[in-house]
C-alpha cells in the first residue's frame, strides 16, 4: 500500500468517488462496529452519498450500504482515491 | 415415541429475514410468547414435525460478538449462558461476506449449528449462484437455501437440523492465517500434552484464548496449567498483533475471518456480472428518497399522512370505546346496590380499564406506520437526513419518530424509542418526548386559550404552545446532553439496508405482539393506577357532609338549585379527600406561581390523564364534572376566577411537567427502572417549576 502518496480523511471525500481504506483511528466499541460492518484495512469504498452540510454520509463497501457522521467519517483513513 | 425436543437459537444479522422466516417455518402452528428483556424480547415459537418438538427463540439481530447495542448484547449473553440445542444462523444471500463474519465467529463456540442461505429469490434475481453443497463442504457446516418469502427449502432446513442434532458436534473448519494458526497450533499443544480436555475440543479453546473470550479465560485460569499457559498467551498475543500490524486483537481477528470468507466465497459463489453492473433498485429509490433537497420534504410528506391516519382514523374507534365503556359502567352501575362498591367499580375499575383500552387504536395505528418504516427500509434512511440536524441539539436522527409520535401520545412515543439502538440516545430521548405535547393536553389548551382570547386569536395561540413545546424539548436536550449525558458524542455508524416490499404477516404479527404486550403489561399498572387516583380522590368520606347536602337538596325547590348543590357537594367532598388534602397541604408550593389549591389539584389530578384537568377544573368550579372544554361556563368561570398570569404559569406547567401515570409507567419500562421515573419527576419538576415561575412574574411585569 502507498501509504504516504495521498492519505485523507474518508470525510474529505466527494460523491462518487472511490478509495480504499488504510487506517481506522477508532478504538473500543465504534473500531468494532465498523470492523463489523467490514470497514476495515484493504477493503474498497465509494462515496454514496452526502447531505448538503456534509454532516453525514453514505459509503458503499462490498454490497453493504453504510450511512456515517462527519465525525465518525474524519476516523477513517483512505489512499488510492479516486 | 415421545417427542424429542430440540432448542433452537436463530441468530443472524439485522436485516437478513430472521423474523420472517420464523413465521413461514411454523406457519399456522405459531405459538408466540415473549420472555422478558429490559427492552428487547426474544420472541419463542414452538411447533412439532415429525415427532420432533421444536422450540426456536429468535434471537435480536447481531452484527458481530460485540456488546455495542442491547440487542448485541442481550444475543451474546443468551449464545453464551443459556441451554440450547442447536443454532440456525441466518444469512442474506446477497450479502454473504458481511453475514459470514458473524458465522465465523459462531462456528467457534463448538455448537451444532446449521446455515440457513435466506432470500435465495433474491439472490437469483440479482444473479447471484451459491453451490450451497460446496459451501457446507468448505465450513463443515450444513447450508440449506432458503427462501422465507416465497417459502423454499423450509422442509430441508427442518430435516437438516434433525440430522445434525442426532450427529455429535462437527469441529469446524476455520483455518486462519499461517502466522495465527502457527500460534493456535502451540497452545493447542500445550493443552493437549497436558492432557487437558473440556467439552470443547482444544484447538478451540486455543482460538477462544486469543481472541480473549472471558468465559474460557475463567475456567483456565483456575487450573493449575495457567502458570505455564500464561507467558505462552502473551507470547502468541504479542505475535499475532505484530502479524495483523494492530493493536486491536477484535481487528484481528476480523480480518483473519473476512481472508477465510473471502476464500470460501471464491470457491462457492458465482456473481453474472451483467446483471450486478446496472444501478440496483435500492440505488435509484435511493436517489430520489435521500436526495439532498427533495428528501426532507418527502419525509415530511409521509409523516403528516401518518398523523392524519393516526388521528382522523383513530378516533372513530376512540369514540366508540369511549361511548363503550360509558355504557358499560351505566349498565353495571345500574345492578349494583351498594353505593361504595359502585363506586369501586364504576369511577374505579372500568373507566381505569377503559383509559387502557382507549390508547389501543392510536397505539396500533401508529405501529402499524413503524413497522412499514422499519421493515421497508426507509426509517434508516429517515435517521440519514435528519442526523444533521438532531445533532445538533445532541440527539440522534432516529430520535425524530418517537419525537414526533409524543404530539399524538407519549405511550406510543415511549415505545417507539425502542428504535433507538444506543441507551444513552434512546434515554436521551425518552427523558424529552414529554415535553411534545401530547393529544390529552390539547382539551386543557383549548379550554384556557378559549377563556382569554378571542376566536381569531386562540388558534394561533395554539400554535404557539404546540411549537414552543417542541423548542422546550430540544432546549431541554441539549441542555441534558451538556449536564447528565455528557461525555463524548455516541457514534453514529448505522446500515441502510435494501429496500424491500413490507410483509403483511410479519407487520401484522409485530403489531400484535407489541399490542398484546402494551395491554398485558402497561394495562395492569395504569388500571391500578386510576384505582389508586380514584381511592386518593373518593376517600375519605365524609358522611356528614353527605347528609346535611342531602337534607339541603330535598329542601331544593328547583333543577337548578339541585344541580348546584350536588356541584358544590362533589366540591366540598374533593376538597376534603386525601387528593384535597394533600391540594391544601402543597398549596403554599404553588403561591410563588400564583396558584390556588384548586389548580394545584388540578395539576394532581392531571398526573392521572391530562384530560382529566378540565373535568377536575369544572368539579372544582362547582360546575358539575360533565362540562367539557367548549362549555361557556366553565370558559367563563376561568376568565373570572384565574388571574391572567397564572392562567399563563398554568399552561406552561401542563406543557413541561410529568406526562400521565400511564406514560410515566410506560416510561419506566422503557427506560429500565424504577430511578428513571425518579430522574424524570424531579427533571420535570424543575422544568416546570422553573419556567411556570418566570412565566408568572414576566407576565405579572408586562401585564
Amino acid at each position: 500500500m502507498s501509504e504516504k502518496s495521498t492519505m485523507t480523511l474518508l470525510s474529505a471525500c466527494t460523491k462518487g468517488g472511490m478509495a480504499t481504506v488504510c487506517k481506522i483511528n477508532a478504538t473500543g466499541p465504534l473500531k468494532q462496529r465498523l470492523v463489523s460492518f467490514g470497514l476495515m484495512r484493504g477493503v474498497d469504498l465509494v462515496m454514496m452519498e452526502c447531505s448538503p452540510t456534509k454532516s453525514t454520509f453514505e459509503v458503499k463497501v462490498g454490497t453493504l450500504n453504510i450511512a456515517l457522521r462527519k465525525e465518525e467519517a474524519a476516523l477513517i483513513e483512505v489512499c488510492n482515491v479516486r | 415415541m415421545s417427542a424429542k425436543q430440540i432448542t433452537i437459537a436463530l441468530v443472524g444479522q439485522p436485516n437478513v429475514g430472521k423474523s420472517m422466516l420464523i413465521n413461514s417455518i411454523s406457519g399456522a402452528r405459531l405459538h408466540v410468547g415473549n420472555f422478558t428483556g429490559v427492552t428487547v424480547e426474544k420472541t419463542q415459537v414452538s411447533f412439532e414435525i415429525d415427532g420432533y418438538d421444536f422450540k426456536i427463540i429468535d434471537l435480536p439481530g447481531t452484527y458481530a460478538f460485540t456488546d455495542y447495542s442491547i440487542e448485541e448484547r442481550v444475543t451474546h449473553e443468551f449464545l453464551i449462558n443459556e441451554p440450547y440445542d442447536i443454532i440456525i444462523n441466518v444469512l442474506d444471500s446477497t450479502n454473504m461476506e458481511k453475514n459470514l463474519q458473524l458465522t465465523a465467529e459462531l462456528m467457534t463456540m463448538s455448537k451444532k449449528m446449521v446455515l440457513a442461505l435466506n432470500m435465495s429469490d433474491e439472490a437469483d434475481k440479482e444473479g447471484i449462484v451459491i453451490n450451497a453443497g460446496y459451501l457446507s463442504q468448505l465450513l463443515g457446516i450444513p447450508c440449506v437455501s432458503v427462501s422465507a418469502v416465497a417459502k423454499s427449502g423450509l422442509d430441508e432446513l427442518i430435516q437438516s437440523v434433525i440430522e445434525v442434532i442426532n450427529e455429535p458436534v462437527q469441529e469446524q473448519k476455520l483455518i486462519f492465517s499461517e502466522a495465527v494458526e502457527e500460534e493456535i497450533g502451540l497452545i493447542e499443544n500445550y493443552l493437549n500434552r497436558h492432557r487437558f480436555t473440556a467439552a470443547i475440543s482444544n484447538r478451540n479453546i486455543a482460538i477462544n484464548l486469543l481472541q480473549k473470550e472471558t468465559k474460557t479465560y475463567r475456567v483456565l485460569h483456575d487450573n493449575p496449567l495457567w502458570i505455564e499457559l500464561q507467558p505462552i498467551l502473551i507470547e502468541a498475543d504479542h505475535h499475532v498483533l505484530l502479524h495483523h500490524d494492530t493493536d486491536d486483537m477484535k481487528e484481528a481477528f476480523a480480518e483473519e475471518y473476512r481472508a477465510f470468507n473471502r476464500g470460501i466465497l471464491a470457491e462457492t459463489v458465482k456473481t453474472n456480472i451483467t446483471a450486478q453492473s446496472k444501478k440496483t433498485l435500492t440505488e435509484k429509490i435511493d436517489s430520489v428518497l435521500i436526495h439532498p433537497f427533495f428528501g426532507i420534504p418527502i419525509f415530511l410528506f409521509f409523516m403528516w399522512g401518518l398523523f392524519q391516519l393516526t388521528f382522523e382514523i383513530g378516533s372513530i374507534p376512540m369514540d366508540l370505546i369511549n361511548v363503550f365503556f360509558g355504557w358499560l359502567g351505566e349498565t353495571v352501575g345500574a345492578t349494583i346496590g351498594n353505593e361504595e362498591i359502585r363506586s369501586l367499580i364504576v369511577d374505579g375499575v372500568i373507566s381505569g380499564v377503559g383509559a387502557v383500552i382507549l390508547f389501543v387504536p392510536n397505539i396500533v395505528i401508529l405501529f402499524v406506520g413503524i413497522a412499514l418504516l422499519e421493515s421497508t427500509g426507509y426509517m434508516s434512511r429517515v435517521a440519514f437526513l435528519l442526523d444533521g440536524f438532531f445533532h445538533k441539539f445532541g440527539l440522534h436522527g432516529q430520535s425524530f419518530i418517537p419525537l414526533v409520535s409524543g404530539f399524538g401520545c407519549s405511550i406510543p412515543a415511549y415505545m417507539s424509542a425502542r428504535i433507538l439502538k444506543n441507551d444513552r440516545d434512546r434515554l436521551l430521548t425518552l427523558f424529552v418526548i414529554g415535553f411534545m405535547s401530547c393529544g390529552a393536553r390539547l382539551p386543557v389548551y383549548v379550554l384556557f386559550t378559549g377563556a382569554f382570547f378571542g376566536p381569531a386569536m386562540a388558534g394561533n395561540i395554539l400554535f404557539g404552545i404546540y411549537i414552543l413545546g417542541a423548542i422546550i424539548g430540544l432546549i431541554a436536550a441539549k441542555v441534558l446532553k451538556m449536564t447528565a449525558f455528557k461525555g463524548a458524542d455516541e457514534p453514529f455508524v448505522m446500515e441502510m439496508p435494501k429496500y424491500r416490499l413490507p410483509s403483511l404477516k410479519l407487520i401484522w404479527h409485530t403489531v400484535l405482539t407489541k399490542t398484546m404486550m402494551y395491554l398485558k403489561k402497561a394495562g395492569t399498572f395504569i388500571a391500578a393506577a386510576s384505582l389508586l387516583v380514584w381511592f386518593l380522590s373518593t376517600y375519605p368520606k365524609n358522611t356528614e357532609l353527605a347528609t346535611s347536602f342531602a337534607t339541603k337538596i330535598e329542601a331544593a325547590t328547583s333543577e337548578i338549585q339541585v344541580k348546584q348543590l350536588e356541584n358544590k357537594l362533589a366540591e366540598e367532598q374533593l376538597s376534603a379527600s386525601f387528593l384535597g388534602q394533600i391540594g391544601h397541604t402543597i398549596e403554599p408550593l404553588f403561591i410563588p406561581l400564583g396558584f390556588d389549591w384548586k389548580m394545584a389539584v388540578a395539576l394532581q389530578t392531571g398526573l392521572a390523564a391530562k384530560e382529566v384537568v378540565v373535568s377536575t377544573m369544572s368539579v372544582l368550579y362547582s360546575l358539575g364534572s360533565d362540562a367539557n372544554e367548549q362549555s361557556n361556563s366553565l370558559v367563563n368561570a376561568i376568565h373570572d376566577h384565574i388571574p391572567f398570569p397564572s392562567a399563563v404559569a398554568f399552561i406552561v406547567v401542563i406543557m413541561t411537567y410529568l406526562p400521565c401515570l400511564a406514560a410515566s409507567v410506560v416510561f419506566t419500562r422503557e427506560a429500565g427502572g424504577i430511578k428513571y421515573f425518579g430522574y424524570l419527576f424531579t427533571f420535570t419538576t424543575i422544568v416546570a417549576y422553573s419556567l411556570a415561575f418566570i412565566a408568572y412574574h414576566f407576565t405579572l411585569w408586562i401585564g
